[in-house]
């Protein structure tokens, strides 16, 4: 155990910049979007009138909240939880491009660079070191992405918060319509939830990673690419009856994009367990919850997944252990 | 029966060229070993078939392990330097030390950072930042703080300076060495390694051509000044090699007689590199 915990630090010492840094600087950019998109809000309400003060004035935002229905403030609520959300969200779409490379490049640069004889002077199995960048990958590197993306939301209501107090819009009346913890909790909670979906993805490149003598990128995205194209080809000439759209979605996408979090609302579309209407903000909450995710459980297309992954992280050990071009 | 090493008929074979040929060979406990060869003679292989790299055919085994089965456990009693840029380079110093630490338990970390303290490495110094005798003196001071019993080096001083090349063997000899450990150490800087050596193996073509230990071969081998006027009677000896130097000829004997020699000329103990030029002569022919 203390030798596995070791061995995720190394790859965070290795990946520090992709794993740590880089959701940082995206929750600095975002926030400064945002205070930009606050400042010229401002600097367009002087310049056109429109008042934002305090007043009896029905358009007065404080007159405005104050006047809101149960109903709206919930709604405000939800908008202020999806404001949270779309902090992390941003930085899960660069998470996910930042997992690809690392799943491809992991095996094949200690190759590269030789370094891998180095690790294999030490007495650590196959299996802890490929295992452990498989939890790199899919527990660290979401784990800090949600905790970072927590803070840079809640920094963001912060703003939001100080910028209406200075219109008389008290802070915490504000901030109680959000529910920042659920949301938090909420993604912390995906954790186990994107282990289970990204092992497909995270299988495949690894796999790739550990075998390709070199350029695993282009393997690991020919093939698949390749394989889709020329079912294409064969289904548009009709000889096949399998469409190449169930390859596209059920195959390809499992294969290559599944390290971006929440692919797996795509494969709850048509389940029996969706019944929920993302239209208004508050259902598009409900559609985020944690019980809607765990949904997918029951699908088959999470289970093959998994066990398609843990066959190559098992393949992927294998080369580890016998690929001798170092 | 105390062998370290113990190979039976080890093959391997790459695509069309065999790297290891029915090898056999013994190494004994507290032995340093210099495994010498040519470019592509399969040194190399030889020493990733003992530490259970690659695959091979045959029997061996590696302090009673077997290196293709065992090797997490046998990584336990062996290190291995394998040249001079395996350390990867976004490495600290500190992280390296901690790393090592934690993953091997047989490291003395004390006994680590007191050979760190002799060198200019500073704990956030990274591997990228340091020449390449420093990041051997990294590796050195990691293996060393190991209580291995079988040391494997790879052309460890390959590319250094003179100074580093002597200060690692030195360091080695000096404060790592002892009766209970085995070295293994292949290398082209042949004159460096000879005073350290209690036995020899040549290798060519992925065949063992000499295996001996370092008293056997100043026994077995000769060398002998000759005045020309003499030459003749030493070449009807048949000498393994013979070279001019200032008039004379020097002639290297195999296994003969040492009185008959001294009647010839000037005897003496033929360096390695030389007893490795005479038996590889004609390998790139």
């Amino acid at each position: 155990m203390k030798t596995f915990y070791w061995l995720v630090k190394r790859e965070f010492w290795e990946h520090r910049g992709g794993f740590l840094w880089a959701p940082i600087i995206v929750g600095v950019i975002f926030l400064l979007l945002n205070l930009m998109a606050v400042i010229a809000a401002e600097v367009a309400g002087i310049d056109h009138g429109i008042r934002f003060n305090v007043g009896t004035d029905n358009n007065a935002i404080d007159v405005m909240v104050n006047n809101m229905q149960s109903g709206h403030l919930s709604q405000v609520g939800a908008g202020l939880d999806i404001a949270m959300y779309s902090a992390s969200g941003l930085m899960a779409v660069v998470m996910g491009f930042i997992v690809l490379f690392y799943c491809l490049g992991t095996l094949y640069d200690e190759r590269r660079d030789r370094s891998i004889l180095f690790w294999k002077s030490l007495p650590v199995s196959d299996t802890a070191t490929v295992l452990s960048k498989v939890i790199a990958a899919t527990v660290l590197a979401p784990a800090i992405v949600f905790i970072v993306g927590a803070i840079t939301g809640l920094l963001m209501l912060l703003l939001y918060a100080i910028v209406l107090s200075f219109h008389g819009v008290s802070v915490w009346q504000l901030l109680v319509m959000g529910h920042p913890f659920q949301v938090i909790a909420n993604l912390l909670g995906s954790i186990p939830l994107y282990l289970l979906w990204a092992l497909p993805t995270v299988g495949w490149l690894m796999l790739c990673s550990a075998w390709a003598r070199n350029k695993p990128f282009l393997w690991a995205v020919l093939l698949p690419v390749g394989t889709g194209v020329i079912l294409g080809w064969f289904s548009l000439m009709g000889s096949i009856g399998l469409s190449s759209k169930w390859y596209w979605s059920h195959i390809f996408s499992r294969m290559l994009l599944s390290v971006f979090p929440g692919g797996w609302f795509g494969a709850l579309v048509g389940q029996p367990g969706e019944h929920v209407d993302p239209e208004t903000a508050s259902s598009a909450l409900t559609y985020l919850n944690l019980s809607n995710s765990y949904s997918v459980l029951a699908t088959a297309n999470l289970w093959i997944g998994v066990a398609a992954g843990v066959a190559m992280i098992a393949g992927a050990i294998w080369f580890r252990r016998w690929r001798d071009d170092s | 029966m105390n062998a370290v090493v113990t190979a039976r008929s080890v093959s391997k074979r790459y695509k069309n060229t065999a790297a290891l040929d029915d090898v056999s060979f013994q190494i004994e406990a507290g032995r340093i070993v210099g495994l010498i060869g040519p470019n592509g003679a399969g040194k190399t292989t030889a020493l990733k078939a003992i530490l259970g790299l690659t695959d091979f055919q045959g029997e061996l085994s590696v302090l009673g392990l077997d290196p293709r089965k065992q090797r997490d456990q046998l990584m336990e009693q062996v290190c291995f330097i394998a040249d001079v840029a395996v350390l990867p380079r976004w490495l600290k110093v500190r992280e390296a030390v901690d790393f090592v630490a934690n993953v091997h338990p047989r490291f003395d970390r004390a006994k680590c950072e007191a050979f760190l303290a002799r060198t200019k490495l500073q704990p956030e110094q990274r591997v990228k930042q340091m020449s390449k005798g420093m990041i051997v003196q990294l590796h050195l001071a990691l293996v060393m703080a190991i209580d291995a019993k079988l040391l494997v080096l790879d052309e460890p001083t390959l590319g250094l300076d003179i100074l580093y090349r002597k200060q690692f063997y030195h360091t080695l000899l000096e404060d790592y060495f002892d009766e209970n450990k085995t070295i293994i150490v292949t290398t082209h800087q042949v004159e460096e390694v000879e005073h350290i050596l209690t036995d020899l193996m040549f290798i060519r073509d992925g065949k063992i051509v000499l295996d001996a230990d370092m008293e056997a071969i100043g026994e077995r081998f000769i060398e002998v000044m000759v005045g020309a006027e003499r030459a003749a009677e030493a070449r009807s000896l048949k000498p393994l090699d013979e070279r001019q130097v200032f008039g004379k000829s020097i002639f290297l004997f195999d296994g003969v007689n040492r009185t008959t020699l001294d009647a010839l000329g000037e005897v003496r103990r033929p360096s390695v590199s030389d007893l490795f030029v005479a038996t590889m002569k004609g390998t790139y022919a």
